[in-house]
């Protein structure tokens, strides 16, 4: 009765590759999204989860926890490391890191901060070891695998965030003394060194500029996180906050925000509201996805009845053969679960097919890598739902069978 | 065997008209020809005797089974096991090869699948070298015996042929007669043939004119 049914779908490729072909389409929209939704929100959770608070400049809440956290965004500018390190002083804060950057290498940045910072991602050393002069770093597995570094290895940085950075401080090389082991955080993704690092690179190219100022009589300063001669206070991008209690956070922030020239931004928070706006994305594919899964059904449904018409004699003549109505049915069952099962699978496959190539693209724009993985529950639940759909197609197409009379089907032909 | 009693049969929309019978009383392995002109009810005495329309009264026993005793289910695998039928048109699933719709039917018979008696078959029928083909690509006169094939590839107790010379040339009608004759034979079934064609009477010692 399989082969039957197979042998019959076969013989009409057309109609059956139609019905395949939209099925197929409604469920990797399907899975597709959903899959970019649970694996954005996991990067996401991961990434934010050490930190309860971002300190840093006045301006977007939103952009200072995507630059100082993910690690995806400009940052909103610089703030003094002496006024954060004395609000961080709070006995509801239980631990805290300064990070600050504005170079970066191949479009890799380059994060100056304290290794405490490796350690609320449990990030550690695949060989080699952690940075402890000036200059040194460590890097991410992506960016160990990405260019080809290793350990000994040196480079100069770019000035600013962009790739292709005309300005470079050649004067300063960076060498790597360490590679991270994979913790798919942010981290495999970054170039990390001290503080210090970052503070002397500028400071020397501050007197660079301070030359060229001389020369040319003219003197634009873009770093933020300029050093300053002794005496001078130190700069740094964010600092990031861990607090012993929830409610720290609250408190916190509301005084940061309203009594000092900082800005404090609660990760979780900023990160709910961003996935808010593109839910409303989301839930617009999911609507299109839906609404093709109808016209697949549809499809699927108006096929098996112009089957079941069409082929009304050989029908007949399976029932001369001595089968009986429900054989008849559980063919046209066969032949449609043929299809939903195809369909389906197929289907998933693509979905993770454009995953694949949807992690290319931001691996590339945004270092986060999305990866393969086996259905989730709501997979399975949209591949049930499909069946269900296509079964339900096949009952209604087979309503007719229960009237079919043999004997005129046979002497009419 | 078949045996058939006081067959009677009206269809709903035909103002009552009642199709009254004639007795039929065959022993096993003997062959009968019904004949008669169109609209006496040839066909629908074919179907009541393939168990494929319900008579309104009389029986019908086949091989000591009554037809009209016999639930729904228990008929359509009586059918599957027991007749052979071979009808005026040919009808095959036109999706498989020769040799898929001749096992197909073979399947539905619930039998032992019986090799050395299809290959026969085949033989016997000249299709040995068309069993991959499919069907429609045969021409008429191959599908023709592919169509006595599939009636007797079960070996049934009884073979049921509906104006299975109607439309043959004289030449032909002959061949077909004889195979028919010569299959039913082989498989030891009872043979019923019913036509208009009186090319065929000649061949038949066993006679019902409707």
């Amino acid at each position: 009765m399989l082969y039957l049914a197979y042998k019959n779908l076969i013989s009409k490729p057309l109609n059956t590759l139609l019905s395949i072909l939209l099925l197929m389409l409604s469920i990797s929209l399907a899975t597709f999204v959903l899959q970019v939704r649970n694996q954005l929100n996991h990067h996401l959770e991961s990434n934010i989860k050490p930190f309860d608070m971002v300190i840093g400049a006045k301006g977007s809440p939103l952009q200072l926890v995507l630059s100082s956290v993910l690690h995806i965004d400009n940052p909103t500018g610089n703030i003094s490391l002496e006024k954060a390190m004395r609000i961080a002083k709070n006995p509801l804060v239980k631990e805290m890191i300064p990070v600050s950057y504005g170079d970066n290498y191949k479009g890799i940045r380059i994060l100056g901060t304290t290794h405490e910072y490796l350690t609320k991602y449990k990030a550690s050393l695949q060989e080699g070891r952690l940075y402890e002069k000036p200059f040194e770093v460590v890097i991410g597995s992506g960016v160990s695998k990405k260019d080809n570094l290793q350990v000994g290895d040196t480079f100069v940085s770019s000035h600013g965030l962009a790739e292709n950075g005309l300005e470079t401080h050649n004067e300063k090389p960076f060498i790597i003394t360490g590679i991270l082991k994979p913790t798919s955080t942010i981290i495999d993704h970054l170039i990390i060194t001290n503080l210090e690092s970052i503070w002397e690179v500028h400071e020397h190219n501050d007197e660079s500029h301070h030359h060229e100022e001389v020369h040319k009589g003219e003197h634009v300063d873009e770093h933020s996180n300029h050093a300053v001669e002794s005496g001078e206070e130190r700069e740094i991008t964010s600092l990031l906050v861990k607090f012993r209690n929830p409610l720290g956070a609250l408190q916190m922030s509301r005084f940061i925000n309203d009594e000092t020239t900082m800005q404090a931004a609660l990760p979780k928070f900023e990160i709910e509201r961003l996935m808010g706006f593109l839910g409303i994305g989301f839930q617009t594919i999911n609507g299109i996805a839906i609404a093709i899964l109808l016209v697949a059904g549809l499809s699927i449904f108006i096929n098996l009845i112009k089957n079941v018409r069409e082929r009304k004699q050989e029908l007949a003549l399976l029932r001369t053969y001595g089968a009986n109505t429900f054989q008849l049915i559980k063919l046209v069952f066969l032949e449609a679960l043929f299809l939903s099962l195809l369909g389906a699978t197929v289907g998933w496959f693509l979905g993770r097919i454009s995953i694949w190539f949807f992690s290319i693209f931001i691996e590339d724009v945004y270092s986060y890598h999305f990866v393969f993985s086996l259905p989730t529950t709501k997979e399975l639940i949209i591949l049930v739902l499909v069946i269900l759909t296509t079964l339900m197609a096949a009952v209604l197409a087979s309503l007719s069978l229960y009237k079919l009379n043999v004997s005129k089907t046979i002497a009419d032909a | 065997m078949i045996r058939t009693t006081s067959l009677r049969f009206t269809y709903q929309n035909t103002n009552n008209h009642i199709f009254c019978f004639p007795d039929i009383d065959l022993p096993p392995k003997k062959d009968i020809l019904i004949l008669g002109p169109s609209g006496v009810g040839k066909t629908t005495l074919l179907h009541l005797l393939a168990g494929l329309l319900p008579s309104k009264a009389g029986d019908i026993f086949i091989a000591n089974n009554c037809l009209n005793r016999l639930t729904r289910r228990q008929l359509d695998y009586f059918r599957g096991q027991h007749i052979g039928l071979i009808f005026q048109k040919t009808y095959f699933i036109k999706s498989l090869t020769l040799l898929e719709n001749l096992t197909l039917r073979e399947r539905f018979s619930k039998k032992k699948i019986d090799r050395y008696h299809k290959e026969e078959l085949i033989m016997h029928l000249g299709l040995s070298d068309l069993q991959n083909k499919k069907v429609y690509q045969l021409s008429e006169g191959q599908q023709q015996r592919l169509s006595i094939a599939l009636g007797v590839i079960h070996k049934p107790k009884v073979i049921l042929a509906d104006e299975p010379t109607s439309n043959l040339d004289d030449g032909n009608c002959i061949k077909v007669i004889s195979l028919l004759k010569k299959e039913a034979q082989i498989c030891k079934s009872n043979l019923v043939i019913i036509t208009h064609d009186q090319r065929v009477k000649s061949h038949f010692n066993n006679h019902i004119i409707l």
